[in-house]
């Protein structure tokens, strides 16, 4: 049998006379992890509402599955800061319908793996960031959804508890769950198995990271001084610029890409086709 | 006012030629040893990085720098002398939350704090000139971000203190931001920033990683990996292996379809994954900065 492939095609989504998303395609196979890149602003939360059917699109498609196998975890607390740990994995247990043993052996297994045991009897207001963002991802997957999204799980989160984030996600895509999580960090989206980079509601780029960075036009070359006539940003010390034409300038060499370049391209690019 | 001429001195002062420094600076709040024994230093024109998870002393070290928090042992010194009110003016500090006033306008706030700091009006750039005469409120982030660094910038500043200076902006204004900061060190300005971003990292000229209170790596980026590992697994059912070694309580992560697994002994790794019937290519490979703090911070 197949694993199913939930996303949107061709998707827009307005807002009155505001433009929030247009024409976005993008895929989340079951089994992997997608990731949805952007700066503030760019339409990653407007796609995942969209995708778990809070925002009615204006355009195009969606595929998700029903309601009830849909886990969706939103930006900021996401959790009940005056209840428990405990309580707020039974109250999400109960509202996905778990019975009582079910519900006992579901949440006792979520403390464990989310290393949140210790603190069952604490208040969710009190936990850090960190834990916060553990005790909401336990809570969306209580029912063990097909489809599993998360707004922006990792902001604020140090890489510790980024890292132990991460380790969950994977092994709910492990499980076979379809795991979409939307970040302003490029050097997560990297570890993603397909990536999307929103600009202003736009796809600007979208595959996975290997065909992201394949398809990055010209060449990115890297020196120790600006480089004259050509788009150039700074990487550390150093800078880096972008030659359309593929030449290298006098001074500079070639570089290897990532993800950030390539992003940085693409909007170079889309800045001058919105300027033009 | 200080000259601010090229012939200018940017040091501390001919013996100290360290803008700000901490030696042995320990804090303590009763049982909990916030800060312990660390020693840093930022010199001019260089941009310091200071990375930690929460709780690891991070703030607490910033404001024993900036004057604010007294250490219970060790010292700080700003440019030269121990942190007081006269050194704030020599310092340029962004907080994460920016510190904005967000129902002025950016011309409002700009007024304010060169009136605070006694200093000429700094010119808006570009897209902050066309913002100047709206409320901060309204703004996107990135140019939110972007009138508090010139805001923070205006009274050129020596030394400066930037929290997570580029959080949730899009690459290209992330890169525009940098800009901005390494502008200010090749002027002469020493740079400490702390950040959670570890792709952050690779913009700084130095590193200071600190985990429990401590210092537990310092230098380049390469200096701080080293020569800390993961082990790379590659293996046609990433799913079967991914259950095995996170069984076994390993920090396996997923990249792309392959399994990384920072700190680890590659003989263990193997046998896990045999014990589990799971066939795989299992090699060492070195690890990247995020997986050596891992590392680091365990």
């Amino acid at each position: 049998m197949s694993r199913p492939v939930w996303g949107c095609s061709g998707l827009a989504v307005r807002y009155g006379a505001t433009v929030a998303l247009e024409d976005v395609t993008f895929e989340v196979p079951a089994g992997t992890v997608a990731a949805v890149v952007g700066g503030d602003g760019a339409g990653k939360t407007t796609l995942l509402r969209a995708l778990a059917g809070t925002v009615r699109s204006a355009a195009g498609s969606v595929r998700r599955p029903d309601e009830r196998r849909l886990g969706y975890v939103s930006a900021g607390p996401g959790v009940w800061g005056d209840l428990t740990v405990d309580e707020n994995l039974v109250f999400a247990g109960r509202a996905y319908g778990l019975g009582p043993d079910q519900l006992k052996r579901r949440v006792a297994g979520l403390l464990e793996r989310t290393g949140l045991a210790w603190a069952r009897d604490r208040l969710a207001g009190r936990l850090s960031g960190g834990e916060r963002q553990k005790l909401a991802f336990a809570m969306a997957v209580a029912h063990e959804p097909d489809l599993l999204i998360l707004d922006e799980p990792t902001t604020g989160v140090d890489p510790v508890s980024r890292a132990e984030l991460w380790r969950l996600l994977a092994g709910a895509a492990a499980a076979g769950a379809a795991v979409v999580l939307s970040t302003t960090y490029l050097d997560e989206a990297e570890r993603a198995a397909t990536v999307l980079v929103l600009d202003r509601g736009r796809s600007l780029l979208a595959g996975t990271p290997d065909e992201v960075l394949a398809a990055t036009p010209g060449l990115v070359v890297e020196a120790p001084a600006r480089p004259e006539g050509i788009p150039s940003w700074r990487r550390g010390a150093r800078w880096r610029a972008w030659s359309p034409g593929g030449s290298t300038p006098p001074g500079a060499r070639p570089v290897a890409i990532d993800l950030e370049d390539a992003v940085i391209v693409a909007q170079l690019r889309e800045d001058q086709r919105w300027a033009a | 006012m200080r000259p601010q001429g090229p012939g200018a001195p940017r040091g501390g002062s001919p013996a100290d030629p360290q803008l700000a420094s901490a030696h042995g600076a320990t804090k303590r709040f009763g049982e909990l040893l916030a800060v312990d024994q660390v020693d840093l230093q930022v010199a001019a024109g260089e941009v310091v990085g200071l990375i930690g998870a929460n709780g690891s002393g991070k703030t607490t070290l910033i404001r024993m720098l900036l004057g604010l928090l007294a250490p219970t042992a060790g010292h700080v010194r700003l440019f030269g002398g121990p942190p007081s009110r006269r050194t704030r003016a020599r310092l340029g500090y962004v907080p994460q939350s920016l510190g904005l006033y967000e129902d002025l306008t950016v011309a409002e706030n700009l007024a304010f704090s060169t009136a605070a700091y006694g200093s000429h009006d700094p010119v808006l750039e570009g897209e902050l000139a066309g913002v100047r005469d709206v409320l901060v409120r309204e703004l996107p982030l990135g140019l939110r971000r972007r009138a508090a660094f010139a805001i923070a910038l205006g009274h050129h500043p020596d030394l400066l203190v930037l929290d997570e200076p580029t959080s949730g902006v899009d690459p290209l204004q992330r890169a525009r931001l940098w800009e901005t900061i390494r502008a200010s060190a090749e002027r002469g300005a020493g740079v400490l920033v702390t950040t959670h971003h570890l792709g952050e990292a690779e913009q700084c000229d130095r590193l200071v990683v600190l985990a429990s209170g401590r210092v537990v790596a310092a230098g380049s980026l390469a200096e701080v990996v080293g020569d800390t590992t993961a082990v790379e697994v590659r293996t046609p059912g990433w799913e079967a292996a991914f259950t095995a070694l996170d069984a076994a309580g390993l920090p396996v992560s997923l990249v792309g379809r392959t399994l990384r697994v920072p700190g680890a002994e590659p003989g263990a790794v193997g046998r896990l994954l045999a014990d589990a019937g799971v066939p795989a290519d299992v090699a060492t490979v070195p690890a990247s900065f995020e997986e050596t703090f891992v590392v680091l911070a365990a």
